[in-house]
């Protein structure tokens, strides 16, 4: 009971509540973090971090290169599992249950929850493939309804009209914006509630960058969207809500307008205005 | 900028500090040319008045000056938070300099008419006005020197004296006038003169909102100090 309660009063102190007065409304939460805590071996890369992600809402993670933005990513789809020796505790609640918890069904979760890296990574399969591929591993979909879902995703990736009469081609012939507009369809075929992102366009040209912060702003109509990015001006372009981690601690969440205009903490301050020493 | 280090960058660093310095050289031309105006016309003193009126060309010139700096900084540099508020602050400040700087040329330049009269009365209370003006507007330049959001916040709020001793001006002028037509042509200019200083006292209240938000990011509630009640002053004479 106490946790319900003290859990509520998180979601009123931290950036959800700067954001919900800027809209006038309080937004529902998709993911609740609460005093996570990770560990690589011994190492501690995640202090007691309390992090609301609102629903349908694009969180942006900043913070220098070891700060544990990336990793609290990979908590998000237990992607750490994959590795021995890394281990969370704490609570990351998704729809009242902690996924962090063993009887989490792992294959569901990273169905729910969806990654795109920061290299492409398209499968050595055809542009069509890459998207059936995954799909079939959730659902069973005949013929006609995998043709809808596969135009479904691209269009909604807007890589549909630049692909549509080349579906059987490698994936590999395309560009790497448009790789990874691919990643991006195969990773909402499976229709998630989360996509996460981590560093998308570090690896892009300017257009194809252009192209992707353009598609997130589109697919947070209907899905909950955390991407970390080293690029400032990109977590002020894209995101509602930025949260800033130094050493492991998230330092200071809110509102991306307030963060990049008036931020309270002097360590944010002196990282978005590259003073860091 | 007050606790925090310096950028990596260091050539932003001294972008920032130019704009800083050109700023504050703007607010000093200007406060010079107020006390120059001032003493003109309370002083009675012409040669003041021209060397007054010979500041405007360089304060515009820095107003351009800093103008072009501005755009030229958030093109290149992007710049975040403090940066970003600073930068916008230096832009709307200049705009109120150079207009304080206005007034005070057309406070000098009517010294010039006003010199042409005897009065018949004392100009204290214009003197004390012009006193307190000043003292504000150099307040207001130390607090831009130092980004000090406390020490603007106190000019901010002592506008309204100056508001107050403006409607008294105004008020005793008019009865100077009624006393005796000849004294309207220098008691009109006096009043220009007294509602130019209250302007000065305006401009010098935007700057200290200005200030306060580059240097704390909190903006000042709409509500200002104002005292200004010469608007809807009437003076009736005696039946």
């Amino acid at each position: 009971m106490s946790t319900a309660l003290s859990g509520s009063a998180e979601v009123a102190r931290n950036g959800g509540a700067d954001r919900a007065a800027a809209a006038g409304a309080a937004v529902p939460m998709r993911i609740a973090i609460r005093n996570l805590e990770f560990f690589y071996g011994a190492h501690r890369a995640l202090k007691g971090i309390d992090l609301d992600v609102p629903e349908k809402r694009v969180t942006g993670m900043i913070g220098p290169s070891g700060c544990g933005k990336s990793t609290l990513l990979r908590v998000l789809n237990r992607m750490y599992d994959l590795y021995p020796g890394q281990r969370a505790t704490g609570e990351v609640m998704m729809d009242g249950r902690n996924i962090l918890g063993p009887e989490t069904d792992l294959g569901a979760l990273r169905a729910r929850v969806g990654m795109v890296f920061q290299k492409p990574t398209p499968f050595p399969m055809s542009i069509y493939e890459n998207i059936a591929f995954g799909v079939r591993l959730a659902e069973r979909l005949g013929r006609s309804a995998m043709d809808e879902r596969v135009q479904w995703s691209l269009t909604r990736a807007a890589l549909w009209a630049e692909v549509k009469d080349r579906l059987g081609t490698p994936a590999q012939g395309l560009s790497g914006g448009q790789q990874q507009r691919l990643c991006i369809a195969r990773s909402i075929a499976v229709r998630p509630d989360v996509i996460l992102l981590d560093e998308p366009t570090s690896a892009l040209d300017p257009i194809s960058t252009s192209k992707i912060e353009e598609l997130v702003d589109e697919l947070k109509r209907d899905f909950t969207i955390a991407i970390v990015t080293h690029n400032m001006q990109q977590a002020a372009r894209v995101a509602d809500q930025v949260a800033f981690f130094y050493l492991g601690e998230l330092v200071e969440v809110g509102a991306a307008e307030r963060i990049f205009t008036a931020p309270k903490e002097r360590r944010t301050q002196e990282y978005i205005t590259g003073r860091f020493g | 900028m007050s606790g925090t280090g310096e950028h990596i960058v260091k050539s932003f660093e001294t972008e920032l500090r130019r704009l800083r310095d050109l700023v504050s050289e703007m607010g000093g031309l200007v406060e010079n040319e107020l006390g120059l105006a001032v003493e003109a016309v309370v002083g009675r003193n012409p040669a003041s008045a021209t060397q007054a009126m010979e500041q405007e060309p360089r304060v515009d010139a820095l107003e351009r000056e800093v103008e072009a700096f501005v755009v030229r900084l958030l093109a290149l540099r992007q710049p975040m938070a403090m940066d970003l508020r600073q930068i916008i602050a230096a832009l709307r400040m200049t705009g109120d300099l150079e207009r304080i700087g206005d007034y005070a040329a057309n406070v000098a330049k009517r010294s010039i008419v006003l010199n042409q009269f005897t009065l018949p009365f004392s100009l204290a209370s214009i003197a004390n006005m012009a006193r307190l003006v000043q003292e504000n507007l150099k307040r207001m330049i130390d607090a831009i020197g130092e980004m000090d959001g406390e020490g603007a916040l106190r000019v901010w709020r002592s506008d309204q004296v100056i508001d107050d001793l403006y409607t008294t001006i105004f008020r005793e002028l008019v009865t100077y006038m009624m006393e005796d037509a000849r004294s309207i042509t220098p008691c009109t200019h006096l009043l220009f003169v007294a509602k130019n200083l209250e302007r000065i006292g305006d401009h010098a209240t935007n700057i200290a909102e200005v200030v306060h938000f580059a240097a704390t990011g909190e903006v000042l509630p709409d509500e200002r100090p104002k005292g200004d009640g010469s608007s809807y002053a009437m003076i009736r004479s005696q039946e």
